[in-house]
């Protein structure tokens, strides 16, 4: 664990020195800010059936598909294009050490992207007292419940992000690539069991089993403050599958 | 076998159909200067890489410190400092902070990190210069040192330098063979090169690949012995020459001629290349008593690790054809 910290360390270093970790936050929470004010807006003009909070995590798919490429993209497969993967191997480093750094340095500041988003609503009730109950914008459990989502979904998306660097040289096909298998993990499943609605009955294996990979009806599940472990077993143990792939592939 | 520091037995590997390198079989003892020698594409880095555990022979055993590399890679790193081909290195970092993480991954401990980066930066000559300066901004020659001073760190009993003075002119070659020299007797040193007089003057023994196998191996003198099989004679002759290049002819010895004027003296060099049994006093003799020519001056050419290369590996491609 010592080699982990280690890197860990310099990974976020790295991360924070970067110009494009600013660039990439600029833009996450300028659309994040947008849609939070877009949401806010429409609210004043019509009466919605969710609180706005709900609405704002409820898109949160929009920027994982080019956050999390943006914040990953660049870890393994440039050090492969320098050779610097190289370089580290020729340390006494265990191979899932290096994985597991970079993985969780890109994970610690996708966690503190979101965590800025939560200023939006207290930005919100501090500026527009008197438009939206404060209640309604800083519902403590459905904030919980949406960042507690965010949290564990992130680890399943950081793995994707990681294992897809890792499986090229050119940081632009990682986030290509990443984005894709994104766009599947996200939506495939949410498709998935609209086509297979009218087939499967509820209950049985099969739609049970779609219904079990849908990444929006966990969403939903959270949201509603229902803390179910399903989801912790499935992102976690995806999550390390994936990344021992790409132990694998920075082995081979 | 207490004093072997690398033991490499049949060592072999291919990438797809290609050999890279083929039972692969040497011993190099603590404290030596090695140099592996072999044309590009040889085989060295794979040997260098295997070694210092980066990648795996498809059979064969790999031997540092006494410990096969394949069941005890993480052990036999700690042993060993590398360097890469082309030196790859983070551009982003600075020196020190570049060789403080090193010192911290090679598990050197807390309390003495400084004072050892410190130590390499000074052995290396980077603390005055280039201690506080981004990777990126540095020349190659520093970029080399980097990578020396790197493989420098915890003092590790074996340092492997692949291809250290490649791309460098010569100025910053000097730099590195002298820095080379200095790891001498205190470490195991194997260092790969294309560049036969930087294995000439820094190594106390050469190891020849050629296709990926060992085609020779030995001190200079002792591959000379192997793979020479005659002098070469450098001879000053003042005056008419034709009559000593007749006697040339007639002892039938091949040779070149170079003929030059100084102090208003003709003196004409020959190089002439003669069997190993060939007696140089009887030489000088025949040539005292011709007229109108003097001799000036006779030594012996000793055998370069050029042509012993050349031997080498024109023998190892003659042995490959019969097969």
């Amino acid at each position: 664990m010592r080699h982990f910290f280690i890197l860990l360390r310099h990974e976020v270093r790295l991360l924070f020195i970067a110009p494009s970790t600013y660039i990439a936050a600029l833009l996450f929470l300028l659309l994040m800010g947008f849609i939070y004010w877009a949401i806010i807006r429409n609210m004043t003009l019509m009466p919605q059936d969710s609180s706005a909070i709900n609405q704002f995590f409820s898109l949160f798919w929009l920027p994982v598909f080019f956050s999390v490429p943006l914040l990953t993209m660049r870890s393994i497969a440039s050090e492969k294009n320098q050779s610097t993967l190289e370089t580290l191997f020729s340390a006494p480093v265990p191979k899932f050490a290096i994985v597991l750094s970079k993985y969780a340095a890109a994970y610690i500041l996708y966690c503190i992207l979101w965590l800025l988003t939560l200023y939006f609503p207290y930005i919100t009730a501090s500026a527009l007292p008197e438009t939206i109950s404060n209640a309604s914008l800083t519902n403590s459990s459905a904030i919980m419940g949406s960042i507690l989502f965010i949290a564990i979904s992130g680890w399943l998306f950081i793995a994707v992000g990681i294992f897809t660097s890792s499986l090229t040289r050119s940081q632009l096909v990682a986030g290509m690539l990443c984005f894709t298998f994104l766009f599947i993990l996200c939506v495939g499943a949410q498709q998935l069991e609209y086509a297979t609605y009218a087939y499967f009955e509820s209950g049985t294996f099969i739609y049970e089993t779609i219904q079990y990979l849908n990444v929006f009806r966990h969403y939903q599940d959270f949201s509603l403050g229902i803390i179910d472990t399903r989801p912790f077993v499935f992102y976690g143990s995806m999550s390390l599958i994936l990344l021992s792939f790409t132990v694998y592939m920075i082995e081979s | 076998m207490a004093n072997i520091s690398i033991s490499a037995r049949n060592l072999s590997k291919n990438y797809g159909k290609t050999h890279a390198i083929k039972e692969v079989d040497f011993d190099i003892k603590n404290g030596e200067i090695v140099g592996i020698l072999g044309p590009n594409g040889a085989g060295k880095s794979t040997i260098l890489r295997i070694l210092g555990g980066l990648t795996t022979a498809d059979s064969g055993t790999a031997i540092v410190c006494g410990l096969p590399v394949a069941d005890n890679s993480l052990e036999t790193k700690k042993k060993i400092g590398f360097m890469q081909e082309n030196n790859p290195l983070p551009e982003e970092l600075r020196v020190r902070e570049y060789l403080k993480l090193r010192a911290e991954l090679k598990e050197i401990p807390k309390e003495i990190i400084a004072t050892e980066v410190r130590r390499v930066m000074d052995l290396c000559d980077l603390f005055r210069t280039a201690r506080r300066k981004i990777i990126r901004t540095l020349s190659k020659g520093f970029k080399q040192r980097v990578g020396i001073a790197d493989a420098l760190i915890g003092s590790p009993d074996i340092i492997i330098l692949d291809e250290p003075t490649i791309g460098l002119d010569p100025h910053q070659i000097q730099g590195i063979r002298k820095l080379i020299d200095m790891l001498r007797t205190k470490h195991t040193v194997l260092i790969s090169s294309h560049i036969l007089s930087e294995i000439e003057k820094n190594c106390d023994r050469v190891i020849i690949i050629n296709h990926g196998r060992v085609v020779a191996e030995g001190t200079k003198q002792d591959l000379a012995d192997e793979f020479v099989n005659e002098n070469r004679l450098f001879v000053t002759i003042e005056g008419n020459a034709t009559i000593f290049s007749n006697y040339l002819d007639e002892a039938m010895l091949s040779y070149q001629i170079d003929t030059t004027f100084e102090n208003e003296k003709n003196m004409t060099h020959f190089t002439i290349q003669s069997p190993k049994t060939f007696i140089i006093s009887n030489f000088i003799r025949a040539i005292e008593n011709f007229e109108d020519c003097n001799l000036l001056g006779i030594y012996l050419l000793k055998p370069d690790l050029e042509s012993i290369f050349l031997a080498a590996t024109k023998r190892s491609w003659e042995e490959e054809m019969n097969h």
